[in-house]
């Protein structure tokens, strides 16, 4: 009965860092097809910020929340102002100006703060369930990713802003005819975007050890979900992070974490095979 | 990167040119030292210390009048993370440069990359890191510690305060697989019983599911070669789960580059290691050699295991250069087999004469406050692994990199 509790809060964790990983891409990719592969990277800088602004003494839990996603957002902008712009539309050509961001910011993190591991540790104590001890951060994790969706829920679904938002990703000529400005929608999409990945590479910074070049561990996982989510963003995000979630973590419990993250590939390949547009293209068709 | 004939005509010429213009003005009238280290790219926080070390030692046989009446000359390429930058400037350096002795390499990958090279060109090599053990070749001298000497003296300790019972957590590599092995056997050799064991990609940051289950098996101690940033996390969430007052835990990895200093106390406190080396080391010698170190640049922070092993590597050698009166590979490995030793800062280091590798002293440590306490020294531990597989007088043409078969 512990071990079930356990295992249960490992796989609800495993799913809640799935979505925190993917919602920033999702929004980028999800949204604005843009391929972006310095996602990775801006989680990593959200780590950065969330590290350095502790070690200034600012209490962890505004660091996390507030500072890194919108030091991450400001650095997004910048970006989106700068490059990305000039590529909307440009799918392939995204993908090689992102990738070339994501080398420049290894770059300039290996400047400031050295190719060398660093860290904070977690702000919530472990506690004891039966026999087992369990690690107090991953109910934070999960009330973290759940406050998430339901954010993005309430924000594009039941909000004018979010209307707007996804009326202009639809047909941005029409929307540009009803007088809202296609490049300004873009502009603050992509702010939130790397908002959402400043947050996640924050909130997982005390589970980690960050290097400079930390975002290729979480890039692939996140094209993954976001991919098989299919065109829903919030629908296919819940839904291939479940899938994946628990998949994963079944297979790493009865077998080894290795088996794990074989386990998640292969569902991820099968799926793929049988519904090529994600899963929200044949399921859950016309959500959000 | 495709590379046309112009391109290549180009490049090899101007290499030629370089190659031609360096001997000019060194005229045989230096002892040339080639150092080849990765000290940029992913790997620089292990090489950028090796290579303050290598120059702090020549820099100090110079001041010492120099070796044989000349002084040293440091011929160093950065190989920059790169495996295949490794090939093409070990033949620079053997071919080109013809240099007298070669120190460097870092991970085992960049070893086997040019210790063929530097048998080929009859170019004395020195690996000075701390490895997976196993390395037969006469031509080369290793004096990291290997994963039995560690083990060896880890595994007692760590089951004397804690238990029987052990479940290891290995990195899934070459260097995870081998020490895992040896772990079990002395595990079992000291009357204990291995009750799980999972070896784990080098990219997995997420350890959840690995802790609960350790938990299920409920061991008395937790053993982890780990490696790399990555598997620094586990080490963090293990505290973060509260597992730490619970479960004794043990590495043969964490603090080599000095992770001791990125996990917190309430992280790091109680973890048991092994090393050769510690900055914590309480001996004249390595207070005298952080002095030494803290002059050249600035503060002695930097230091660790294998930048201590490098500098030791150096001092070896022109040990035996000293005593054979040539730098001439012949009787320099006859100087290095007669049983030579330096005092380092990690202590007394003798070359094997059987294995080439080296019998050194091994010392337990535990975290505390950030630092690396040293609890108990081992004197003198001979490279056994490598010993039970290599014997270089009885064969001395052997060129292999043994399994260790436990």
């Amino acid at each position: 009965m512990d071990l079930f509790a356990v295992i249960l809060v490992e796989i609800l964790y495993s799913i809640a860092s799935l979505i925190l990983i993917s919602a920033g891409l999702a929004v980028v990719f999800g949204m604005m097809k843009v391929i972006n592969l310095a996602h990775g990277e801006f989680m990593m800088l959200g780590g950065y910020a969330t590290i350095v602004a502790v070690n200034q003494g600012i209490n962890v839990f505004i660091a996390m929340l507030v500072i890194a996603p919108i030091t991450v957002g400001l650095i997004g902008l910048v970006v989106e102002r700068l490059v990305i712009r000039h590529l909307y539309g440009r799918l392939v050509d995204t993908m090689l100006a992102t990738w070339g961001i994501s080398l420049l910011f290894i770059g300039l993190a290996t400047m400031i703060f050295g190719n060398t591991t660093t860290g904070i540790s977690t702000p919530i104590s472990g506690f004891p369930v039966g026999a087992y001890q369990i690690n107090g951060y991953n109910f934070f994790i999960i009330l973290v990713a759940m406050v998430l969706v339901l954010g993005l829920y309430i924000v594009l679904k039941l909000t004018r802003l979010g209307l707007i938002a996804r009326g202009a990703m639809q047909r941005a000529d029409m929307s540009a005819a009803l007088g809202y400005s296609p490049s300004r929608i873009y502009m603050a999409t992509f702010f939130c975007g790397a908002a959402l990945s400043g947050l996640a590479g924050a909130v997982l910074a005390p589970l980690v050890g960050l290097v400079p070049t930390s975002g290729g561990a979480y890039i692939a996982k996140a094209f993954i979900t976001v991919i098989a989510g299919g065109p829903s963003l919030i629908s296919g995000l819940a839904s291939s992070a479940g899938l994946f979630g628990v998949t994963s973590q079944v297979f790493a419990f009865s077998i080894s974490p290795m088996a794990g993250e074989i386990a998640l590939l292969v569902a991820a390949v099968v799926l793929l095979r049988l519904m090529p547009q994600g899963i929200t293209g044949r399921f859950f068709k016309g959500k959000v | 990167m495709i590379v046309n004939r112009r391109q290549l005509l180009a490049g090899t010429s101007a290499l030629a040119a370089a190659g031609l213009v360096r001997p000019a003005f060194a005229a045989g009238d230096t002892i040339k030292v080639g150092s080849i280290l990765d000290t940029s790219g992913i790997f620089d926080a292990y090489g950028k210390p090796m290579d303050m070390a290598l120059r702090l030692a020549v820099k100090e046989i110079n001041a010492a009048g120099g070796l044989l009446g000349k002084q040293l000359e440091v011929i160093a390429y950065d190989t920059q993370s790169d495996m295949a930058l490794y090939t093409q400037y070990g033949q620079q350096l053997t071919r080109q440069d013809k240099v007298d002795v070669v120190h460097g390499g870092i991970l085992s990958a960049s070893r086997e990359a040019i210790r063929q090279t530097m048998r080929k060109t009859r170019t004395p090599y020195f690996y000075n890191v701390l490895y997976e053990g196993g390395v037969c070749d006469r031509n080369i001298f290793i004096n990291g510690v290997t994963p039995a000497q560690q083990v060896e003296a880890l595994v007692p300790y760590a089951m004397g305060k804690s238990g029987k019972k052990v479940y290891i957590l290995a990195a899934d590599y070459n260097y995870g697989q081998i020490t895992a092995r040896w772990i079990q056997k002395f595990v079992t050799d000291n009357g204990g019983e291995v009750v799980g064991m999972d070896f784990l990609p080098l990219d997995v940051s997420d350890f959840g599911a690995t802790i609960a289950k350790v938990q299920t098996a409920a061991p008395d101690l937790v053993i982890a070669p780990l490696v790399g940033g990555a598997h620094l996390s586990f080490f963090r969430q293990w505290a973060a789960a509260g597992m730490k007052d619970k479960i004794a835990l043990a590495s043969t990895t964490l603090g080599v580059g000095n992770e001791h200093k990125v996990l917190t106390a309430e992280e790091g406190d109680g973890i048991m290691v092994a090393y050769n080396y510690s900055q914590d080391l309480e001996t004249p010698a390595n207070a005298d050699f952080k002095g030494r170190w803290a002059e050249e640049y600035g503060d002695a922070n930097a230091i660790h295991e294998i930048a201590v092993s490098n500098y030791q590597g150096v001092h070896t050698w022109a040990e035996a250069v000293r005593k054979a009166g040539t730098t001439e590979r012949g009787a320099l490995i006859e100087a290095m087999e007669s049983g030579i030793a330096i005092d380092g800062p990690s202590g007394r280091i003798a070359v094997d004469p059987n294995t080439h590798h080296a019998v050194l002293d091994v010392h337990i440590m535990e975290f505390e406050n950030q630092k690396m306490k040293v609890i108990e020294t081992l004197t003198q531990r001979q490279p056994i692994d490598t010993q039970s597989v290599c014997d270089l007088s009885a064969n001395p043409d052997d060129n292999t990199q043994y399994e260790i078969q436990i």
